[in-house]
């Protein structure tokens, strides 16, 4: 706000330098400077850890990494052909995408479905909300304990229930067939977070739509296809892009279950993409292999996203109508 | 890349997340749904009760499970046949827990404390100073949380190697000081919620751009500080990779958690050469989820408004 408009005799001019003045005046050198400052933290964090970063993992791709020696030979694409030869990285995809077809839909639906039954209370659902949001709250590694013995095909409380009702159930962590559902189920359990999101969604939904819509006539099920979808879709949106980039890199529950020591029963059918990854990266040391590996998963998410985002926009629906 | 799309919904989301902070107790007009009768007001309090009963069973078990005598812990009883309180006594002895949950502990509380901090600083320079690229730059500050970690984790390694910081705590917290992409996103949200007005008259009164960061804008972003902090806590609490890559060369008392428990399961594995002793590793389940079942207790309210203000983003 210092800067003085110089005089001039010439219309034009000083047209001219009143344009360059507001221009000036816009930005305030002082503030900015102090703008840059306070975000130079990330600034310099951005450069080294995720710029930084991104750029050393592409080339280590295109290198035979030897930690030992810290040297880097140049292999060219030799890391990405082994890769698409290596079995265990198709095995390893294969049992992900499996794994993220069954889980994201289903998380979807049964928050959803736990949302809905919230926003329909009036009294008490706080309390059951909370109750809900504890198995999120629980540490991975301990629902890792408690699922491996509720998982238990012989002893496990799951399959003495399912016994209950006549129904024989599987040895779900050694049965190849099983390994999958096992660890959708455990990631069920902890479904609160994505439902927090659809309740909040709910409640912004207007409540006279609903009352127009019965008294015309719909049902139910009109109306939660005709206005709770189409309002929410935003967040339904937002899940599904989330728990796919989220489903495609699980490492956690599958490590702790299968991959912490040798004994795992069934390995074949328990490798994850983002295990594989790690087991080449932190036991074999293999860090080309494993940059390459990370390289065509984060392609792969980018693809993913970028096709979720084109067929979403065509059918979210944003409040306050965007042009 | 897709910071455009984030960019677009971060502005519609702006209004929401400081009412939401600021009126919470507020009591919504509006909510989905018609009236139900008083049938199907019957029908959804009991699937209520019966997913609460669904969610709370496995930490009945571990409770159970926690008190029983090896012999007895398979058998899905929800009250113990026999009390067997030593569990809570030997566990001590049988494994380093104290150890574990002392580095759990100072990790998560110095990597949510440096993150919570360093993400104001940055989410106040976004928010409140005009500068030239404030916007792509906010953008790329965002797309950064599109990139997996498993991209950045090798490099990430290199780079703490060849600061000789291998061996320390510093690799579990050290890149928070340079703030954290979604918590500098929730804390610029609170920031834009609050009037100019109030820094501009701040400024008149001689307070520096320091001064108006950390004497106004701070003390009025504690909810969602506290918010920052929580999460980070619990991250750093369940951060399993990150403890295998740093930490996995020492000795068994320099795990936390996560690793430790970990390393109990496989320990008392049959499998293994192990007596099946899984009381231990229950009573440990047990106890290093207390803390965070307090944290939620205390700041439920912080949570639950954390985790929805993700969704207005979408």
């Amino acid at each position: 706000m210092t800067q003085q408009l110089t005089a001039s005799a010439e219309p034009e001019d000083r047209q001219r330098d009143l344009a360059r003045a507001v221009k000036r005046r816009k930005y305030n050198r002082r503030e900015a400077l102090a703008g840059y400052a306070f975000i130079a933290p990330w600034a310099i964090g951005f450069l080294i850890f995720s710029l930084g970063t991104m750029i050393y993992s592409l080339v280590i791709s295109f290198t035979n990494y030897n930690l030992a020696t810290n040297t880097a030979a140049p292999v060219g694409f030799a890391n990405y052909r082994g890769l698409a030869q290596d079995p265990l990285v198709r095995q390893s995809l294969e049992n992900t995408l499996f794994y993220a077809v069954l889980a994201v839909p289903l998380e979807i639906i049964f928050a959803l479905f736990l949302a809905m039954l919230l926003a329909r209370v009036r009294r008490g659902s706080g309390v059951f909300r909370t109750l809900y949001y504890l198995p999120k709250m629980t540490p991975t590694v301990a629902t890792a304990s408690i699922f491996l013995l509720l998982l238990n095909g012989n002893t496990g409380a799951i399959n003495r229930a399912l016994r209950a009702i006549g129904i024989s159930g599987p040895q779900w962590l050694i049965d190849p067939n099983w390994v999958k559902p096992s660890i959708v189920l455990m990631t069920l359990w902890g479904v609160s977070g994505t439902m927090v999101i659809f309740l909040a969604a709910l409640k912004n939904v207007p409540r006279d739509l609903y009352e127009v819509a019965s008294i015309d006539g719909a049902g139910p099920v009109r109306q939660f296809f005709s206005i709770t979808v189409p309002m929410i879709s935003g967040a339904i949106f937002f899940n599904v892009i989330v728990l796919t980039i989220a489903a495609f890199q699980v490492f956690d529950q599958v490590y702790l279950l299968f991959w912490r020591d040798n004994s795992n029963a069934s390995p074949d059918s328990a490798l994850f993409y983002a295990v594989y990854l790690f087991e080449q990266a932190f036991r074999e040391f293999n860090f080309g292999f494993a940059a390459a590996m990370a390289w065509i998963l984060f392609l792969m998410l980018l693809v993913l996203t970028l096709i979720q985002v084109k067929v979403g926009n065509r059918f979210v629906y944003y409040e306050g109508d965007r042009s | 890349m897709t910071a455009n799309i984030d960019l677009r919904n971060v502005g519609a989301g702006l209004p929401d997340q400081a009412e939401g902070i600021q009126h919470r107790a507020r009591r919504s007009p509006r909510g989905a749904f018609s009236a139900l009768g008083i049938f199907g007001r019957v029908v959804v309090v009991l699937l209520l009760i019966g997913f609460a009963l669904l969610f709370l069973y496995p930490f009945v078990w571990l409770l159970a499970a926690s008190l029983k005598p090896k012999s007895e812990v398979f058998d899905n009883s929800l009250i113990p046949h026999t009390f067997s309180w030593s569990n809570y006594t030997d566990v001590w002895s049988q494994l380093p827990l104290l150890h574990w949950i002392f580095n759990s502990v100072a990790i998560a509380v110095l990597a949510a404390g440096i993150v919570a901090v360093s993400s104001s600083v940055v989410a106040f320079g976004f928010a409140y100073f005009r500068f030239p690229l404030r916007g792509p730059l906010f953008g790329l500050v965002l797309g950064t949380m599109m990139l997996p970690t498993s991209v950045t984790m090798i490099p990430t390694y290199l780079i703490w190697k060849d600061s000789g910081l291998l061996g320390t705590w510093v690799p579990l917290f050290g890149s928070n000081l340079f703030g954290s992409a979604f918590y500098i996103f929730l804390q610029r949200q609170f920031f834009l919620g609050l009037p100019r007005e109030l820094f501009e008259a701040a400024r008149i009164d001689g307070a520096s751009y320091w001064g108006m960061f950390w004497r106004i804008a701070m003390p009025l972003a504690k909810p969602s500080f506290i918010i920052v902090f929580l999460f980070e806590f619990q991250a750093s609490w369940n951060n399993l990779q990150g403890a295998l890559i740093y930490l996995n060369a020492g000795g068994i008392n320099g795990y936390t958690i996560p690793m430790g428990i970990s390393y109990a399961m496989t320990k008392y594995s049959p499998t293994n050469g192990g007596q099946g002793d899984y009381q231990f590793v229950m009573v440990a389940a047990l106890l290093v989820t207390i803390p965070l079942l307090l944290i939620f207790a205390f700041g439920q309210r912080y949570f639950v408004e954390g985790v929805a203000t993700q969704g207005r983003k979408g």
